[in-house]
């Protein structure tokens, strides 16, 4: 039931009888270059009366909207981030799907980074904290009693000393 | 009748659930046996009687019951039977309904099969299990009741949601509570042995099955979910990051890490406190993402229901069950001995590595996901987290991860050799090379990483069968040595080698599918004609039909290729006038090998053409299909020897064993 609400969006987007769908026939432009700039551009742009998805998904009358805008900056000129910053200056923050790098959003980006360096650091920490003279030290080495056992096995073509490496 | 039969049922299974929370955990604490036992019968009689209560609805459903509000709000008399099954848990109320027989039903498992359990870890995994019963009972009872019955008796139902009148719900639902419910086993036993306080091998011996089933059912219910998505929402993407999603995600990469952990803890007795915090976590996250989603705090528009006495008593039980449990962890953990050492470069170290990258992967996802409504909370700024911030975070974290996947297996316990792992894994790496190099001269730069992505799945694939062909001696050329060598390596490894093939199996699908799925949008009219891909599609004309509880209209396309017919595709619009002309969009989908063709309808012109989505998917099947054989993999491990047989006695580990 997870995927119902991504469900229920749609099929609230369907209520109208005439249910519309994402980027439409005529919103296209000729340009390829252009238009392939302007899907881009959608996919990083949120639907805001929708949950969660880029106005290139969404068949929300305002995502259209959108994309039209979009493609009219395109068409004036615009660079990929003239028309982010348009937008972000029309809508706010709120319309990028990609938050940018300020200080409200510094640790949603750093948090990766940070989580994973915490978790190095915790297992060093752990490993550090081993008592001294570890039975590794002396595992390396095998006795030439060891050794000679070893080569027997190594020699014996029975497949019952397979050894068992699962997982 | 029936109905009030299932609520009293429900009702006995509280009150059982809560004897069997305290009777066994006092039994233990006293090394009273006969209080300890009474958990057995008290957990087989509760998952009767939840059992009951489930036939219960599930007969009100079958049998049309409108008085009962439940059965009223999602069900129609003329829906083909299997909606009528399967409605039962596309609704709030059924849906807990579902989670707590599944519960009750592990329970009952564990009382039945648990003979080898030391008395005392039965008994308080079987008092954890029913705590966490009792407060679902108590949930459904006070805020979901699924058998309330309407005062006036209506004519007709007012029918299930059409996006849900799919075989999706039938198979997605019960694989994803199977697979959240699954990790209460491994939660339950971790708070038993912090109770206890001591842990073993044979602990993640017993462990290990449950949390493996769990994590087929999960990994089967997540990839459904995503194929349904993909086919029924029409716009062809499968996985799209949505709260939602990540929710059933979360829980499922900590426990494919808890998998690897508890290996580890199994055969080396080692990093048993990061298993027990695993466990918890991984079973804190299924609760997140079974409840947290509904409580309307993570997403303001939901299916079943957004009451907010529900969201409370939710968030209530959260609070409890996860911060209890860890502040039991923090209390108790310190005493839990910490077991066999190894060196930097050994199977160990790299199943660590396996742990943190998978553990990072997963706390990024759980803050991508949460971070806005923390930020919106605090300061009142709203921000989105969408696909574009996943994909920057969660990818580059998955790379090292999968380069590392072929390694861990090779290494040798303890000690390991990681200049000869690298050299056996030569012919993985000229396989992958060959992958990077055939892509880079058919795609140049204009892909930039889909060589490096193609390069890796095989580098995946690989590596993940080199152990395999060295140890059945492929190059023996005798059939018979290759097949007794085969059948005489234990299931587990062939587990593990199949499981990791998928996932270079499913990462050549995600990278092909997004790399050169292609796309057409267009307006047609009847007997023009739309290519893509060397596929032409020629549109015949609109069909209408009459189905059961909807009218649909199809357009009729022929599909060639090279003049010559290959299939026909119709894609539909299903408008349900039992939901007020509520419609659903039906894509059409055409299977070439693992590359689909996939055609979405739109909405019809004045003119008469009709708008539509043609796709190119090339090998986007693999992305499910691994996902499936992913799940195989870890069927194989289950019906190991080992976990069949379960766990030795403790009696039996005190004589000496054969080296392994």
């Amino acid at each position: 039931m997870i995927w119902c609400v991504r469900l229920v969006l749609v099929v609230l987007a369907l209520l109208g009888a005439n249910p519309l769908h994402a980027v439409q026939v005529d919103e296209i432009l000729p340009n390829p270059v252009l238009e392939a700039r302007a899907r881009e551009i959608s996919h990083e742009l949120r639907c805001m009366v929708c949950q969660n998805q880029s106005i290139d998904d969404s068949e929300a009358p305002l995502a259209r909207d959108l994309r039209l805008l979009v493609r009219e900056r395109l068409k004036a000129g615009d660079s990929d981030n003239q028309v982010l910053d348009y937008m972000v200056a029309r809508y706010g923050e709120f319309v990028l799907l990609k938050p940018r790098l300020s200080w409200h959003t510094a640790i949603l980006w750093g948090a990766p980074l940070a989580i994973l360096l915490a978790g190095l650091f915790a297992i060093g920490f752990s490993v550090l904290r081993r008592p001294a003279g570890s039975p590794l030290a002396e595992a390396g080495a095998l006795s030439e009693a060891e050794r000679q056992k070893l080569s027997a096995i190594a020699r014996s073509p029975s497949e019952q000393q397979f050894t068992a490496r699962e997982t | 009748m029936i109905p009030e039969l299932g609520h009293y049922a429900l009702v006995l299974a509280l009150a059982l659930a809560l004897i069997q929370s305290w009777s066994p955990a006092m039994g233990a604490r006293k090394g009273d046996l006969a209080l300890m036992k009474l958990a057995d019968s008290t957990a087989l009689a509760q998952f009767a009687f939840v059992a009951v209560a489930f036939a219960a609805l599930t007969y009100c459903y079958v049998t049309s019951d409108f008085s009962v509000a439940n059965v009223y709000e999602n069900s129609h008399s003329q829906m083909p039977l299997i909606y009528k099954f399967t409605s039962v848990w596309g609704n709030h109320e059924g849906s807990m309904l579902l989670w707590v027989l599944i519960l009750a039903l592990f329970g009952a498992l564990v009382a039945w099969f648990g003979v080898n359990l030391p008395a005392t870890l039965k008994a308080n995994v079987l008092a954890v299990q029913s705590w966490v019963a009792s407060a679902f009972y108590l949930f459904i009872l006070l805020t979901s009741n699924p058998f309330r019955r309407l005062a006036e008796l209506p004519a007709e139902g007012r029918d299930l949601n059409p996006i849900l009148q799919d075989f999706g719900l039938a198979v997605h639902p019960p694989m994803l509570y199977l697979g959240y419910v699954g990790f209460s086993m491994a939660f339950s036993f971790a708070v038993a042995a912090l109770i206890e306080g001591h842990i073993d091998a044979a602990w993640a011996r017993w462990v290990r099955p449950w949390t493996l089933l769990a994590w087929i059912c999960l990994t089967l219910g997540i990839a459904m979910g995503s194929y349904w998505a993909y086919y029924e929402l029409g716009w062809g993407g499968w996985w799209f990051w949505d709260p939602v999603e990540n929710a059933s995600l979360m829980p499922w990469l900590a426990g494919t890490a808890l998998l690897h952990s508890a290996v580890v803890m199994e055969k080396r007795n080692s990093l048993k406190v990061w298993t027990i915090l695993l466990a918890i976590l991984t079973f804190s996250l299924s609760l997140i993402g079974t409840f947290l989603v509904r409580s309307g705090v993570l997403t303001s528009v939901h299916t079943f229901s957004n009451d907010p006495a529900r969201g409370l008593f939710i968030l209530v039980i959260l609070m409890v069950f996860i911060g209890g449990s860890l502040a039991l962890f923090a209390w108790r953990a310190p005493r839990l001995k910490q077991g066999g050492l190894f060196a930097p470069i050994s199977r160990e170290s790299a199943l660590v590595f396996n742990n943190l990258f998978l553990a990072t992967a997963c706390a990024t996802v759980f803050v991508g996901t949460l971070y806005p409504l923390l930020l919106e909370a605090l300061t009142g700024d709203k921000i989105s987290v969408g696909p574009p911030f996943f994909n920057l975070t969660f990818g580059p974290l998955f790379v090292p991860l999968l380069v590392a996947v072929p390694f861990g297996p090779l290494l040798a316990w303890k000690r390991g050799d990681l200049y000869g792992v690298a050299q056996r894994l030569l012919a993985a790496c000229a396989v992958a090379m060959l992958g990077l190099a055939t892509t880079f001269a058919f795609e140049g730069t204009k892909a930039v990483l889909a060589p490096f992505g193609i390069g890796l799945a095989f580098f995946v694939m690989a590596g993940a069968i080199t152990d395999m062909v060295e140890r059945i001696d492929l190059r023996s050329l005798s059939i018979e040595t290759i097949g007794r060598r085969a059948a005489g390596l234990p299931r587990s490894a062939w587990g593990t080698t199949v499981a990791h093939f998928a996932l270079g199996v499913t990462l050549l699908g995600i990278v092909c599918g997004t790399t050169w799925s292609s796309e057409r949008i267009v307006a047609l009219k009847p007997t023009q004609t739309v290519s893509l891909s060397g596929y032409d599609l020629s549109f015949d004309g609109m069909v209408t039909k009459e189905g059961s509880n909807y009218r649909e209209t199809a357009a009729h396309f022929t599909v060639r290729t090279g003049g010559t017919v290959i299939g026909v595709m119709e894609p539909s619009k299903r408008v349900f006038p039992s939901r007020d002309g509520m419609s659903t969009t039906e894509a059409a989908l055409l299977t070439r090998g693992v590359s689909q063709l996939y055609l979405s309808l739109g909405d019809s012109n004045a003119d008469g053409s009709i708008a539509l989505r043609l796709y190119y998917k090339p090998f986007v099947l693999l992305i499910w299909l691994g996902a499936v054989v992913m799940a195989l993999g870890g069927a194989l491990s289950l019906s190991d020897r080992r976990l069949r047989i379960g766990a030795p006695r403790p009696a039996a580990r005190v004589l000496p064993q054969p080296a392994e």
